[in-house]
């Protein structure tokens, strides 16, 4: 392989294009990125960029020098638009082609909207630094009213910013526990605990039925008629995967880009790998196909798939992470790691929700399936350990942790 | 020569990404904060993928004043 083009400009195609030069690849590395910024880290804005503490230069993921030892053809602020896997050409938006030898796909996700939305000011989501910029500028107002719609990781992370900020604040949540899909309904009810403990009006069960305002956001009107005036409304209903893209070049195409456990798309004979939000593949470690859509992932299977697309089919490695992700609101650090069901059995092993400092272990059929820790980061590192281990439930409760 | 390896309290974020990638060379203390404990205990190579694996990039690597991380 001469030439590698990485699609997409954030962690998953930075950390490929590091691995790729890391592993001694000398030949062309061509990054497309649909943001004119160089590549930043997301989960500051949420929290940081979000709460006006940090600025642009605070999110870069890398400096300027290490982008001149990288050596790559940076392509910013042009979308790709269009893959052929025949001809070996990705088509840019501004109408020039990029040929590859290699090609890893990285173009992550993007925020779903509320259906028959209008766009309006005041109205918003948050997935770019610009998203990000706007929105802290917006809630920086004295006085300023916020609803967010959905009270998932990224709704929830939004609002404890903005009432730490002043901002008066109020949560809705389609489903009767918010996280019961990811965590189960028993530690769903803790998370939103945190909402109400600290002043944040959570209202689960409910739908929007409108955004309404003349010029800008006024209100939110919900699915049982009743109204909350607004100046800035936050819509964190989860994401979908960038692969408009990607219609009909003939990869498959599953609620994501559809990998091997080698990370190689699906019918790609070896020249293309997925990385990241985008990436639908086969976990060995789950023994099934999942896309997941946090940090770590992205770091760690941008390295992986750009490390087996240069190896080739033949000596690639299956990537069997266990699942990992983070959330910061108020003053805990929620952390889990696996890949629980939201029936599995539950129990607490360290600590109590009452003081927010916990671990609770997940497991079904005699396996450890997952852990969910509030502020216990080294206590939830053994039990990281025992799920890439494939630890029985059994040795998971035995378990010391201090 | 060998890796240079130094943790930034301040910057870390106790994801624990780095004692997870490399057991033995890092590990959380009771505050949740990376620290450095053996850097023998595991390859050069995961050293580096703990470094860039870091999520606030607390972690610098230096061989011969050199950076190689992140």
């Amino acid at each position: 392989m001469r030439t590698i083009t990485v699609v997409g400009a954030s962690l998953a195609g930075l950390r490929a294009a590091e691995a790729l030069r890391q592993k001694g690849f000398d030949g062309t590395i061509t990054v497309v990125g649909a943001e004119s910024r160089l590549p930043y880290d997301r989960p500051p804005l949420s929290k940081q960029v979000l709460a006006g503490e940090w600025g642009v230069d605070r999110v870069q993921l890398r400096d300027e020098e290490r982008y001149g030892e990288l050596d790559l053809d940076l392509r910013l602020g042009v979308r790709a638009t269009g893959l052929d896997v025949a001809a070996s050409t990705v088509a840019l938006a501004d109408g020039t082609t990029v040929l590859f030898d290699g090609l890893v796909i990285a173009t992550g996700a993007s925020p779903r909207v509320l259906p028959g939305m209008p766009d309006m000011p005041g109205l918003f989501t948050l997935r770019t630094l610009d998203d990000a910029i706007g929105l802290s500028d917006a809630v920086g107002r004295p006085g300023c009213r916020v609803v967010v719609v959905g009270a998932g990781f990224i709704g929830s992370e939004v609002a404890a910013t903005c009432h730490r900020r002043g901002a008066t604040v109020t949560v809705l949540e389609a489903l009767p526990v918010p996280l019961a899909r990811v965590l189960g309904g028993e530690m769903g009810k803790v998370c939103g605990q945190l909402h109400v403990d600290e002043g944040v009006d959570l209202r689960c069960g409910v739908g929007v039925a409108a955004v309404e305002g003349d010029e800008r956001v006024e209100r939110v009107v919900l699915s049982d008629g009743r109204k909350i005036d607004a100046d800035v409304v936050v819509v964190g209903v989860g994401v979908s995967p960038a692969t408009a893209w990607l219609d009909g070049s003939g990869l498959a195409l599953r609620d994501g880009v559809l990998c091997d456990d080698r990370c190689f798309a699906a019918g790609s004979a070896g020249r293309i790998v997925a990385a990241g939000d985008v990436a639908r593949w086969h976990n060995p470690w789950l023994g099934a196909d999942m896309r997941v859509e946090h940090w770590t992932n992205a770091a760690e299977q941008g390295d992986h798939a750009a490390k087996n697309l240069l190896a080739g089919p033949d000596a690639a490695e299956p990537y069997a992470p266990v699942p990992f992700f983070w959330s910061d609101q108020y003053d805990v650090k929620i952390q889990y790691v696996g890949h629980s069901a939201p029936d599995d059995e539950i129990a607490l092993v360290h600590g109590s929700p009452a003081d927010r400092k916990f671990v609770v272990l997940y497991g079904r059929d005699g396996r450890l399936t997952g852990a969910l820790a509030f502020s216990r980061p080294r206590q939830l590192m053994t039990y990281r350990r025992l799920l890439a281990e494939g630890a029985s439930w059994e040795t998971a409760l035995a378990q010391e942790v201090g | 020569m060998a890796l240079e390896v130094s943790v930034d309290a301040d910057k870390c974020m106790g994801s624990g990404n780095c004692s997870f990638w490399a057991p033995g060379a890092f590990d959380l203390n009771d505050d949740g904060v990376a620290e450095v404990v053996d850097l023998d205990a595991v390859p050069e190579e995961k050293i580096l993928l703990a470094a860039q694996g870091c999520p606030t990039q607390a972690i610098t690597v230096t061989r011969d004043g050199q950076r190689l991380a992140p």
